[in-house]
């Protein structure tokens, strides 16, 4: 019992017959390997990326990350502003943003969340050379040397021990900033010694020096670093012990400290610019839509909003995104009832025809798919527009007056009908497949045993056709809940459909996380209904054909 | 016979005619008339029209031409689910989404019967054909023999007066066709139903029916008791359909009352009974059933003629001997003979002579 069987060359059964079950598997994948790939890199993953932009949000960690930092204590919901490092931190993070010209972008993801945002960023990124002045041009006054490049590299360039944490840190910052990899070789690295002396004007002239090294191919050593260095170093100066301090422009700096040069009062500086920075509000949503993940674009899609009380409904006017998520629905359930009570009688007569006539119809079916579908949507306009064709004849026979024309088309009404007869089909075959399976004998049988006609076909032709309906009803609602050119085409603003709002998201607003969590719901609701109709009916019921 | 008696018929079909595309007649000219009670099957090969008129009976279909009677009463104007008649399908056609219970329930509550009265019919019909205990379950959960039975129970259920069965046993296998058989004309017996049943199957015509109808080219070739049937066929086709027929082909020679004197093609002379032949001369078709065949002279009256035959097989098949003979140029003569203690067994190569009762061997039309 306990021997294992064994292969004719000896080894174990289970083992070779594995072996030679393996190379079919693997000549199996070789077959599909092509779609596979094709369907994983055109589908799967784009919506996957997709769906992951619903909750990315690292924009405002990457292009503010010092303003995050010192943000990150103060109380949004009381009355008092941020204090001064706040403001200090978004002068050096906004500076950097708006030389890489980062700034309007994060202007327009917080612009989602508070209207205004965008075009205080935009502004503010072209003052903060005026801000750093403030401190630059007294100092280039003092020494013309400030005013050159060499001076600065030779002061941070290192002369034997660098500041390899501060020059790693810098280089993070900019790569996130920038979206960008700012590891190659730069020319330069901080002094350890300076850095520890200077460790804010460090750090902006290190990220100056990575940026123009990595992302504009600059070397570092021949070009003037920005303003901002100034203020820095003003601000350092402050503060520093320069008395044991003997490397390049000791005498220089030593002289700006003597000249005690003005260090920008940020807050004030701040204020002046924009008033909105003096107020509450920028700053409480940059806290608010702070973290690397956000629920704020799935709250937005259900019309609701972070506040740094909690969760909040939008204000009244912008609520509209619920009413369409509603309308939506209610319109699919609309149009997929209407493919049923038109297309069961259709499929019935397909099923019950002789053959030669069956086929005739089918193709009168089909007949739809042959033509494109911007082409029937645009016949149905000609069809339903006040000028159209049924206005035309109802007005001819005299049914409606030449003023009263019927209003068909820009509304609810126009979709409805448009999309019953686009979806018809999806509907017509399923059902036809599953009723081609009843015989006609059961109606036979139900007549002979006493059954009039429309007990035998309500009692046992219908329920048997049930799954056929089934399997049509969730083809059209799935493929209506989806539903994009009709609606845009013929629903007016009153017609449309959620899908029509992601694609405006998706071209127009460009707020493509908005977007994907609305993507994301529609398809959680279609999941979700699946789900449901497995439980009640049960998919194995369903049949396609 | 009944089929006259048109005072007392139950079921009658008049000069009905039946054509589906206005060019082929499926049925030509068909005349039947059954008493009360009776139990009558319709045999004949596939296409002989025999579902086309038992969907004439239960209104499905409608007759080109000539009239059906129930009872008395024409119902070319009936709509099938008024007509009263029970019908059980050859593929069953028990409802897939109810219950056996549910089948059985759906002509009673289309009668508006009571819900009591409803349960106690239904408990009685699957009494009747042993399967109480299945009530509960679905027609897929069923053996094909259970539906058969459920299929019966249904079409009984409201006591119909007359019953169609469109080969009903066709899909089973032969014990459980033998069973069901048995059960069906009990039934059809017990409850004094009157029964037109389809069948391919002639031992199930033989054994089940009153009387069997031959379809054959949309008309009934023969209408007769199974008995009188078998040993009596009054025209080639149904000689050779029912049963295994031993035919030789010649003129007639003689005729003398019920007698006559058939010229085999090969110039020998043997004794016959005229059934559908009446001139000197004709072409006639013989034939004799393997069993009526005789080997021993002394049982032939003395001036009977004999033929020469040469044995060429023997099968032993237990109860019976089949022995196949060559008998004027005809290699497929074959007799019966009855596994009794002196009954010889014989050799391939024996000649012997052959001979039979004049009124056994029938001379038909050719
Ligand atoms: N609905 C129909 N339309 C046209 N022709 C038909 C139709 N039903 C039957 N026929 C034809 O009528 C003839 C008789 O058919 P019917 O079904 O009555 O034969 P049957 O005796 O029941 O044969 P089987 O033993 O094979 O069931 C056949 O030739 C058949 O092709
Ligand atoms: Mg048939």
């Amino acid at each position: 019992m306990a021997e294992v069987m064994q292969a004719a060359d000896g080894t174990p059964l289970k083992r070779s017959l594995a072996r030679a079950l393996r190379r079919q598997k693997m000549r199996a994948l070789a077959l599909i390997a092509p779609l596979l790939l094709f369907v994983l890199i055109t589908f799967i993953v784009p919506i996957a990326s997709m769906l992951f932009r619903s909750v990315e949000n690292d924009i405002v960690a990457n292009t503010l990350p010092y303003t995050v930092e010192a943000l990150a204590d103060w109380d949004a919901t009381g009355t008092d502003l941020p204090p001064a490092p706040v403001y200090e931190a978004m002068f050096y993070d906004m500076f950097l943003a708006s030389e890489a010209k980062r700034h309007t972008r994060l202007g327009t993801r917080l612009n989602y969340e508070t209207t205004g945002m965008s075009s205080l960023f935009r502004q503010s990124g072209r003052n903060m050379d005026d801000i750093a002045d403030l401190s630059y041009e007294p100092l280039e006054d003092l020494d013309d040397a400030w005013d050159d490049g060499e001076t600065w590299y030779a002061l941070f360039n290192t002369r034997g021990v660098s500041d390899t944490t501060l020059l790693d840190d810098q280089r993070k910052r900019v790569a996130r900033l920038s979206g960008a990899a700012a590891d190659a070789e730069i020319n330069f690295a901080p002094d350890a010694e300076v850095s520890a002396l200077l460790p804010l004007a460090a750090r902006e002239y290190t990220a100056w020096a990575v940026f123009v090294a990595t992302q504009n191919n600059r070397d570092p050593a021949e070009r003037d670093p920005w303003e901002s260095v100034a203020p820095a170093l003003v601000t350092d100066l402050q503060r520093a012990d320069l008395s044991g301090y003997v490397g390049p422009a000791a005498d220089m700096l030593r002289a700006a400290q003597q000249a005690n040069l003005p260090v920008p009062d940020f807050t004030q500086e701040f204020g002046a610019m924009d008033e909105d920075w003096a107020s509450l509000e920028p700053w409480q949503t940059i806290q608010t839509h702070s973290g690397t993940y956000t629920s704020g674009y799935f709250l937005n899609a259900i019309d609701a909003q972070k506040t740094p009380d909690g969760v909040a409904w939008q204000p009244e006017e912008k609520q509209i995104l619920l009413t369409l998520f509603g309308r939506t629905i209610w319109m699919s359930l609309l149009i997929t009832f209407s493919c049923i009570a038109l297309g069961y009688p259709i499929a019935w007569l397909l099923a019950n025809l002789p053959m030669r006539q069956a086929n005739v119809l089918l193709i009168l079916v089909l007949l739809p798919f042959w033509t494109s579908l911007l082409v029937r949507t645009s016949a149905w306009k000609v069809m339903l527009q006040q000028q159209g064709v049924i206005n035309d004849v109802l007005v001819w026979i005299g049914l409606v007056a030449d003023d009263g024309r019927l209003i068909m088309i820009n509304n609810q009404f126009g979709t409805i009908v448009a999309m019953t007869h686009i979806l018809l089909p999806f509907m017509i075959l399923p059902m036809y497949s599953v009723m081609q399976t009843i015989p006609p004998s059961y109606l036979r049988a139900a007549k002979s045993l006493g059954a009039t006609n429309w007990t035998a076909f309500w009692r046992v032709y219908f329920p048997q056709s049930v799954p056929g309906i089934g399997a049509g009803s969730i083809l059209v609602f799935i493929l209506s809940i989806g539903y994009y050119i009709t609606p845009e085409i013929v629903g007016g603003t009153k017609g449309v459909f959620i899908s029509n709002r992601i694609a405006f998201h998706i071209s127009s607003s460009l707020n493509w996380g908005l977007a994907a969590a609305l993507g994301t719901i529609l398809l959680a609701a279609v999941l979700v209904l699946y789900w449901a109709y497995d439980k009640i009916v049960g998919i194995d019921n369903v049949k396609l054909g | 016979m009944a089929n006259t008696a048109t005072d007392q018929a139950f079921v009658e079909f008049e000069r009905v005619q039946k054509s589906y595309d206005g060019e082929i007649l499926v049925v030509k000219d068909l005349n039947l008339s059954m008493p009360k009670g009776e139990f009558l099957t319709m045999l004949g090969p596939s296409g002989s029209g025999k579902t086309t008129c038992l969907m004439m009976l239960a209104g499905f279909e409608t007759a080109t031409h000539g009239e059906i009677k129930l009872d008395g009463r024409p119902i070319n104007n009936i709509p099938p689910h008024k007509r009263g008649i029970g019908m059980v399908f050859q593929n069953y056609a028990l409802f897939p989404h109810m219950t056996v219970a549910e089948n059985l329930s759906f002509p009673l509550e289309v009668r508006k019967v009571g819900k009591s009265e409803r349960e106690e019919k239904i408990m009685r019909a699957l009494g009747m054909v042993q399967m109480q205990d299945f009530a509960g379950r679905r027609p897929a959960q069923l053996s094909g023999g259970q539906q058969q039975r459920i299929a019966l129970a249904r079409a009984l259920v409201f006591e119909p007066e007359l019953v169609l069965m469109d080969e009903p046993l066709g899909a089973l296998d032969k014990q459980l066709r033998e069973t069901l058989q048995f059960e069906i004309t009990r039934l059809a017996h017990d409850l004094g139903i009157t029964t037109v049943y389809v069948t391919h199957d002639q031992t199930e015509a033989l054994t089940m029916s009153d009387r069997v109808a031959v379809f054959d080219d949309g008309r009934i070739q023969q209408l007769a008791p199974p008995d009188q049937l078998y040993e009596e066929p009054e025209n080639s086709f149904v000689a050779q359909f029912i049963g295994e027929n031993n035919t030789l082909m010649g003129k007639i020679s003689k005729i003398t009352g019920d007698q006559c004197e058939v010229t085999l093609d090969d110039g020998e002379i043997i004794d016959a009974k005229p059934v559908n032949v009446t001139e000197v001369g004709q072409r006639t078709r013989v034939s004799i059933r393997p069993e009526r065949v005789e080997m021993n002279k002394e049982r032939l009256s003395p001036d009977a003629h004999t033929l020469k035959a040469e044995v060429l097989e023997f099968i032993y098949m237990g109860d019976i001997f089949r022995t196949r003979l060559r008998v004027a140029g005809n290699d497929d003569f074959v007799i019966k003979t009855r596994n009794a203690p002196d009954q010889v067994r014989l050799t391939p190569g024996t000649q012997i002579d052959i001979g039979w009762l004049p009124q056994d061997c029938r001379a038909l039309d050719a």
